[in-house]
């Protein structure tokens, strides 16, 4: 029953994506004013099909209905219903299937926000993005049909990979990844559509910025709650490997953080306009290419599921899309193109450090993409199997990143146009001086790595230059309005958001910074076998075991050793543990953390011995790790304020440029 | 020639010289940074040219060659291709706990380097036991390498 449902719910989906695909682009092209208002409304039935197939199926898989085939693939009796629902993302019918129902409330809300504007892009763009519609449709119908029925129908099913029902973050990191991964088609759509018409006007920026914005907040979180996963389930004592798949979530956020900066250089100074649109088409790309590498089958992973027919269809569409926008950058490109005399760089300006900032994220998405694709590229040619080293990819991201943290220090000093020279030495003077002491100080505290000292410094130096951009307008307001403090604040932040949120955002990415150099270059390890009784030391911290216990859930039995830490200010048990899932050979652990704001101690249970007389464990200390997490609510909140529309106020004296246009900023949009 | 043309001259061969750069430095790192997938017979076939590179060796732990020195955190054993006794094989050494599947004819990937010793130091040890696999029978080769980047603790995500 509900394999015909979801099967009809996705041919009519389909249908409605085509219908509004072919009257979107085409009425577009031919200006046909009455065929403008369908593309929305085919979005609106799009979404409604998407959105019910889904639910279908996740009524399915809470009922047990075996006779579906992903149901049986994925579904048990016996997982917790919470994981059940999950498991709707869990594999790759279900995760395709999701896909598109992202997709419809992506066009849903993007219709709606749309409703009133610029009808002939908002047709164009629309009917883009339902193209891409009409193709993870017959992704859906075609080679990732998770509605196949199933016969005989089995009696219980295998249930999700252990790995993915072992932590409730497995509930959260998912969807915000979809949600920044899907996202980035509506921003594809809308640059499409410029380059089509083959105009760029205010109206175009401020929607692009909005529709970029926020897949980007939605991938950054999901990035970071994806290191969390690894780091708190995996138990091998990290949270970055360089792994495929956690390159290919990184790779269209690199481009996207480059979009959003040099986005700036083209309200402000009408050029890079080309670039920009091309930065916009790159991540869309990159994520289809993301979504092959980790779907197809070619990187041996979780998130790869099994090997699958969709590889092939995938990397067709892969070849058209980037077909149509090599062709149509080639062939309208010249209609963006800078007007003349607005060339101009000097080389201490904001323009220019945004520009260089463009540089180095492009050159680290080169970096990454080819550390990545090497590998399989080299097996099809060659057919050997090799994979690229971590080191290979520290080496080169490393120096890189290490300049972006150094132009977040140098953009924000500079101002728009040429700086002259006393501006230049007000504006720099306070900040080295405090990267200085910053440097100084860890140096006296001991630490001696050269990156991490280099870090350090100039964390100091963008974390001054930061909070002086943040604070610096309140103040100014305080002494010349006569405004207490917080309303002073407030009142500077209000008139400018984009500014202020994007600067709360780099606050957050400063503290990543710092937290990634301080746990990768001052981790200490220790690994050792110790009997009941006996104790384990690493640094200030001491572990005595104290025995081994047995546990059952309804999904799994589990075998836990209690230990007490003692020792730099604790004093508790823990209980790192192994999971016997019944589907699975391996163990699966949960380590346990104990976590302070200043550093992790991270215990990893290896292996045990004569009935748990004797254990064996792998100890970690992460100094600052927790700060990569804990950065996430300052990155949405700085996200969220450079989002919140901005009242309009023509004579904006923060953007001039970008006087809000027609009902783009309109509220609701998100 | 006008200042700004000129300008914009020096601006693309910088960034030229800049990309060109780049990519040289990614493909010599690249290069250096290789990680091969072999078997211990495809490794030794390799001769010298094995020594000292970073490698992810897969087989199948050989009987009655574990040596595991608790105290001293200590352990050796020889990797083969397969489970017949005249398999190629390499000696492993390893300083790290074995865990917890880890037994005589187990699938196992161990990624370390290999020395004119004639000894593989491995940094990590991984016991290639994935639901999918399934003992080799007969003359069968044991495909390791389909369940090798599976028991990968990093790739396993």
């Amino acid at each position: 029953m509900i394999s015909s449902l979801g099967q009809a719910l996705i041919w009519g989906a389909g249908t409605a994506a085509a219908f509004g695909a072919l009257v979107g682009l085409v009425g577009g092209v031919a200006r046909v004013e009455r065929l403008y208002a369908w593309p929305r409304r085919a979005a609106y039935a799009f979404f409604a099909l998407m959105f019910a197939a889904n639910l279908s199926m996740v009524y399915a898989l809470v009922t047990h209905d075996f006779s579906v085939k992903y149901v049986a693939q994925v579904g048990s009796r016996a997982t917790p219903t919470i994981f059940t629902i999950v498991s709707l993302w869990s594999a790759l019918e279900g995760s395709i299937l999701w896909w598109g129902a992202i997709l419809g409330t992506y066009l849903l809300a993007y219709s709606i926000a749309n409703r009133n504007d610029h009808p002939r892009a908002v047709a164009l763009s629309t009917g883009t993005v339902l193209a891409v519609g009409l193709f993870f449709s017959f992704l859906i119908a075609g080679p990732a049909n998770p509605f196949l029925p199933v016969s005989p129908v089995p009696g219980d099913g295998p249930g999700p990979n252990p790995l993915l029902q072992n932590h409730i973050l497995m509930v959260i990191h998912p969807p915000m990844l979809y949600l920044g991964y899907v996202g980035m088609v509506v921003p594809f759509g809308i640059a499409l559509s410029a380059l089509i018409r083959g105009e760029m006007g205010e109206a175009w920026i401020v929607s692009l910025r909005r529709w970029t914005l926020i897949p980007f907040t939605f991938l950054s979180v999901g990035i970071i709650l994806g290191s969390w996963w690894a780091y708190a389930v995996l138990g091998w004592g990290g949270y970055w490997a360089w792994d495929p798949v956690e390159n290919a979530s990184f790779l269209p956020w690199l481009t996207a953080t480059a979009f959003v900066h040099s986005l700036m250089v083209v309200e402000r100074k009408r050029t890079l306009r080309l670039w920009t649109v091309a930065l916009c088409l790159a991540s869309f790309i990159l994520t289809l290419i993301g979504t092959f590498m980790t779907r197809s089958g070619i990187f041996n992973s979780v998130h790869s599921f099994s090997q699958s027919d969709i590889g092939p269809t995938l990397l067709a569409f892969i070849a058209i899309v980037l077909a149509v926008s090599v062709v149509l950058l080639a062939a309208r490109g010249h209609l963006l193109l800078a007007e003349p005399g607005s060339h101009q760089f000097p080389p201490a300006s904001r323009e220019s450090s945004i520009l260089i900032n463009n540089l180095l994220f492009t050159g680290i998405t080169f970096v990454v993409l080819v550390g990545t694709l090497f590998p399989p590229l080299t097996e099809a040619i060659k057919g050997a199997r090799i994979s690229v080293g971590e080191p290979y990819f520290n080496k080169m991201a490393v120096p890189l990143g290490v300049a972006v943290l150094f132009l977040m220090g140098v953009g924000p000093s500079l101002p728009w146009g040429a700086a002259d020279r006393a501006t230049f030495r007000r504006n720099f003077l306070a900040p080295a001086i405090a990267g200085l002491l910053v440097v100084t100080g860890c140096f006296a505290a001991g630490v001696r790595s050269g990156w991490a000292l280099v870090t350090f410094a100039l964390a100091g130096f963008a974390g001054f230059v930061t909070l002086r951009e943040l604070l610096l307008p309140g103040l100014t307001r305080m002494n010349e309005h006569k405004e207490p403090v917080w309303t002073a604040l407030w009142n500077s932040a209000v008139r400018a958001r984009r500014r202020f949120g994007g600067y709360i955002v780099h606050v957050g990415v400063i503290t990543i910074f710092v937290a990634i150099a301080a746990s990768s270059t001052g981790k200490q390890h220790a690994t050792g076998t110790v009997a009941t009784g006996q104790e384990l030391t690493l640094g200030p911290y001491h572990l005595k075991y104290l025995g081994a216990e047995n546990g059952e859930d309804p999904h799994r039995t589990w075998t836990a050793a209690r230990g007490h830490v003692t020792g730099n200010g604790i004093d508790e048990d823990i209980l790192p543990r192994m999971n016997f899932y019944k589907t699975r050979t391996e163990p699966i652990p949960s380590p346990a953390v104990i976590t302070r704001p200043a550093e992790d101690f991270y215990v990893s249970l290896i292996a045990f011995d004569n009935g748990g007389k004797t254990a064996s464990f792998n100890l970690w200390i992460f100094p600052l790790v927790g700060w990569i997490w804990w950065s996430i609510p300052t990155l949405v909140v700085g996200c969220l304020i450079a989002l919140w529309p901005q009242k309009k106020r023509p004579a904006e004296a923060v953007a001039p440029g970008a006087a809000p246009a027609g009902g783009e900023l309109k509220p609701g949009a998100a | 020639m006008t200042a700004t043309t000129r300008n914009r001259f020096i601006l693309v061969g910088a960034l030229l010289v800049a990309g060109a750069g780049l990519a040289f430095l990614a493909f010599g790192n690249l290069g250096q940074n290789l990680v091969y997938y072999w078997t211990p017979g495809e490794m030794l076939a390799q001769g010298e040219r094995a020594y000292h590179a970073t490698i992810r060796l897969g087989g199948i732990v050989q009987k009655n060659s574990i040596q595991w020195d608790a105290g001293h955190t200590k352990l050796t054993f020889r990797v083969a291709d397969g489970k017949e006794a005249d398999a190629k094989s390499v000696m492993v050494m390893c300083d790290q706990v074995p865990p917890q599947m880890f037994r005589e004819d187990i699938g196992v990937v161990v990624e370390g380097s290999f020395s004119e010793m004639k000894v593989f130091n491995a940094q990590r040890l991984m016991v290639n036991h994935s639901n999918e696999y399934k003992p080799p029978s007969g003359g069968e080769k044991h495909d390791w390498k389909k369940g090798l980047a599976e028991s990968d603790p990093v790739g396993n995500k």
